[in-house]
């Protein structure tokens, strides 16, 4: 009997799969940043048109192919032509750096979830110094919540060059967090197809349960005006449309693999068509509702802030006056003020340096993004709520189910590659290759729970995947429309689901998304060159605050490393093949 | 005339209605014991502590006005944390003086030994306070931030550290679940195989035992949901 490929067992499974991969922590993180940077509501306007024109042609393509050629990357890659097996050997070489990194975010959730069950939160308050009198230092300069992240969370050095030793707590956690990973993907589809059911759908009850709370907060509705009035003139920013783009591209993981590896399990007949339109939409929407949820917090936060600088203001004038209990409110205290400078001109401008000016507007426009918009805002945002434990709970939870969702697709993008090889699935059992990979990507993972190791993440972040991505997946739509050509592509899909191509797609496909991609790589590579010498935030323990700092030379060579060693796969396997064959068949070209 | 007592110095009084000659210094005293009163407690004076309290910020609808009750509650107080310290069990409710009571509500106080001739030295003030600042705080409904002694630091309270932090708690038991679950997972992958492997001999004899004792020759064969139809002459 031979072993028949393993299939999702519906196809809702597979648009699970999809959902739980494509929507992750971008769409948390990184998406309300931008929308603040970049006009607020206005951002709508290029994210749709770039969603419409770059989104759904490139994921339907990866879907198509990956549900023609029924195989992973690498398989699908050589089936289109031999010379391009470098492309799935790039996306798996990209995806495993991914998966590397990005398990380290889903340890650090874990640990600030097993913190959560404390009362009160430990990042709600400062330790106290040696000789309890006060609060330590570090501490006071910077604010509870960013002590607990870089203090008791990375234990942060002062740069990349100390790199400290391993620090047992995060490694730990990294540890459980591949163990769950493991257990999610050991049995294949089989058992990641039930596990989606659970990523894909429980980040959007804790989102709506957010989203209500998060309205009723006080001050709630500052954080969404601000957010959602537009400024009209960021239309005309060329780095909007752009970064739109990018986020779009990014978002919904194209060019790693995954995407294919997910298809490749799907019957023959399945119309990917609607599942791309439905999980690019599905993507879009959910950055939408993330972003109203972050920015009421933001919104709550900001006020929280604003009204306990107020306060202090408040009590300053008290204090120094001796005026009544009460008497100073935030009504009158502009009035105050002026009486009191005109009654006590002398004792009012001794005072006047301490008076701090409250402004609401600066505090909303603290744009952040990444994993200090997680794990600093957010947390500052709910050690002030009540029943604080549980909604950090529940948010902690939600950015795990994010994480992990993600990291099926990632690291199925790398195994079913391994596992459609036939000389590696005849030697070992998949429960072994998954677990090799697992262990591998573990035992590295350990670089980032060095002191150093958020520098490191940092570095993996920013360079790992852009440049490398974006050349992938120029170089597959232009395999499938050129060097494979459309029309035989379009005549398989016709006879495998049914349905004939709509001219939309086919004009997508050839003409405008290569070139929106070889516009993204132009203004990539000019920025990088233009920039000069590439720089990063460091924490200096002193100040309590990020300082930037040059990186080393052997970080250069190590980002240049990491860009090459994913983009070179491409020339480079497509040269080993073509010399192989010139040696096997003289001067005769394969036919594919 | 005793308003102008307290404001200070000494008053002249041409003719006392006074008979006696005690009496005499029983009304020269009254009079001049608040001034003394006034020179040992005086605002940034000897052993003086300002006192700040904020009634209307801490209990809001629920704050009660600052009377001379309460004064004399807050000197109750004081002379109650006096009377522990050793040496000055006999501290007296009037050895306690309040000056220069501001609408903020905040105040000066001291205390004075028994002779109130002078005031008791600040160090034993300012242990005995922070001895009993909970006392204090619990009588006014106050905490730390709003009744303030100024100049006596208030210990913070050490953040409860249990033995084995909980989240070293939560940890074990969610790694214990994930490797028991990964455990089983792995165990029922392997019977599977074995099973499958095994699967065609096993079935055969089966199929030899029933033909043997004569049972219907048909059977299905329940392992790996494959079906066996045999047919047997």
């Amino acid at each position: 009997m031979e072993k028949t490929r393993p299939l999702w067992a519906n196809p809702l499974q597979f648009v699970f799969a999809c959902i739980s991969y494509a929507v992750g922590l971008g769409n948390v993180w990184r998406f309300p940043y931008l929308c603040q940077m970049y006009g607020g509501g206005s951002f709508l306007v290029p994210y749709i048109i770039m969603l419409i024109v770059e989104g759904m042609p490139l994921l339907y393509l990866e879907l198509a192919v990956g549900q023609r050629m029924r195989q992973g990357s690498i398989g699908a890659w050589r089936t289109i032509s031999p010379y391009l097996r470098g492309v799935g050997v790039a996306s798996v070489v990209v995806s495993f750096f991914l998966s590397m990194y990005y398990n380290v975010i889903n340890a650090w959730a874990f640990w600030y979830l097993f913190h959560s069950f404390q009362d009160p939160l430990p990042w709600s308050v400062c330790p106290l110094n040696g000789n309890r009198t006060g609060y330590d230092e570090e501490c006071e300069k910077a604010s509870s919540t960013q002590y607990f992240w870089y203090r008791k969370t990375l234990n942060i050095s002062p740069s990349i060059q100390e790199n400290g030793s391993v620090q047992w707590e995060p490694a730990l956690c990294l540890i459980l967090a591949w163990l769950v990973v493991y257990l999610c993907i050991l049995r294949g589809t089989e058992s990641t197809g039930k596990v989606v059911y659970f990523t894909a759908s429980l980040p959007y009850c804790v989102l709506i349960i957010y989203l209500v709370r998060g309205l009723t907060l006080h001050g709630a509705t500052n954080g969404l005006l601000y957010m959602f009035t537009p400024k009209l003139e960021q239309l005309a920013n060329p780095k909007a449309w752009i970064n739109a783009a990018t986020q779009i591209f990014f978002s919904l993981g194209l060019g790693f693999g995954s995407l294919i590896a997910f298809a490749s399990y799907n019957e023959p007949s399945n119309n990917c068509q609607k599942h791309a339109i439905i999980v690019s939409l599905i993507n879009s929407c959910t950055s939408i509702f993330a972003s109203i949820v972050t920015f009421s917090i933001y919104g709550f936060k900001a006020t929280f802030n604003y009204e306990n600088c107020l306060n202090k203001v408040i009590l300053l004038l008290t204090n120094t006056f001796d005026l009544e209990d009460g008497f100073v409110t935030t009504n009158n205290l502009e009035q105050v003020k002026i009486d009191l400078a005109s009654a006590y001109p002398d004792k009012y401008s001794e005072v006047f340096p301490q008076i701090k000016n409250c402004s609401l507007e600066s505090e909303l426009s603290t744009a952040v993004q990444g994993t200090g918009l997680a794990f600093i805002v957010y947390t500052e945002a709910i050690k002030n709520m009540e029943v604080s434990q549980l909604w950090s709970v529940l948010y902690f939870f939600m950015l795990l189910m994010l994480g992990i969702g993600s990291m099926l697709g990632n690291t199925a993008a790398i195994l079913t590659p391994l596992t459609d090889s036939k000389v590696i699935s005849s030697h070992l059992p998949k429960e072994a290759i998954a677990g090799l990979v697992c262990l591998i990507n573990c035992a590295v993972g350990m670089v980032f729970t060095m002191e150093s190791g958020n520098y490191w993440f940092d570095i993996f972040n920013d360079y790992a995947a852009t440049l490398s991505l974006l050349l992938i997946v120029l170089v597959e739509t232009v395999a499938v429309c050129y060097v494979y050509g459309l029309r035989r592509f379009e005549s398989d899909l016709q006879s495998m689901t049914g349905r004939s191509l709509n001219w939309y797609w086919k004009i997508m496909w050839a003409g405008v998304s290569p070139l929106l991609i070889i516009s993204l790589l132009i203004f990539y590579l000019s920025d990088y060159i233009l920039t000069g010498t590439l720089q990063y935030q460091a924490w200096d323990a002193s100040q309590g605050q990020l300082v930037t700092k040059d990186y080393p030379t052997y970080a250069l060579a190590f980002i240049g490393l990491l860009v090459a060693s994913s983009t070179m796969c491409i020339p480079l396997v497509a040269l080993g093949t073509f010399v192989l064959h010139r040696l096997k068949h003289g001067d005769t070209a394969p036919v594919a | 005339m005793a308003k102008a007592a307290l404001s200070g110095g000494w008053i002249f009084f041409p003719r006392l209605p006074c008979v006696f000659y005690w009496e005499r210094m029983f009304w020269l005293l009254f009079f001049l014991v608040p001034a003394i009163h006034t020179q040992l407690c005086q605002p940034d004076g000897e052993n003086a502590f300002k006192v700040r309290l904020s009634i209307k910020t801490a209990l809001g609808d629920k704050s009660y006005v600052w009377d001379t009750n309460e004064e004399y509650l807050f000197r109750a107080m004081v002379a109650f944390a006096m009377r522990k310290v050793p040496n000055r069990e006999t501290t007296d409710i009037s050895h306690v003086l309040l000056c220069n009571v501001t609408k903020r509500v905040s105040f000066w106080f001291v205390v004075t030994d028994p002779l109130k001739n002078h005031t008791l030295p600040a160090a034993e003030v300012q242990s005995a306070i922070r001895m009993n600042r909970d006392r204090i705080n619990n009588a006014f409904f106050l905490n730390d931030q709003t009744l303030e002694f100024l100049k006596i630091p208030s210990t913070l309270a050490p953040p409860s550290d249990p033995a084995t932090p909980i989240w070293i708690i939560v940890f074990g038991v969610i790694f214990c679940i994930v490797i028991v679950a990964i455990t089983l997972l792995i165990l029922s992958g392997i019977r599977q195989r074995r099973r499958s492997n095994r699967g065609p001999s096993e079935s055969l004899q089966i199929l030899l035992f029933t033909q043997e004792n004569g049972v219907h020759p048909i059977f299905f064969s329940a392992e790996a949901s494959h079906s066996y139809q045999v047919l047997v002459k």
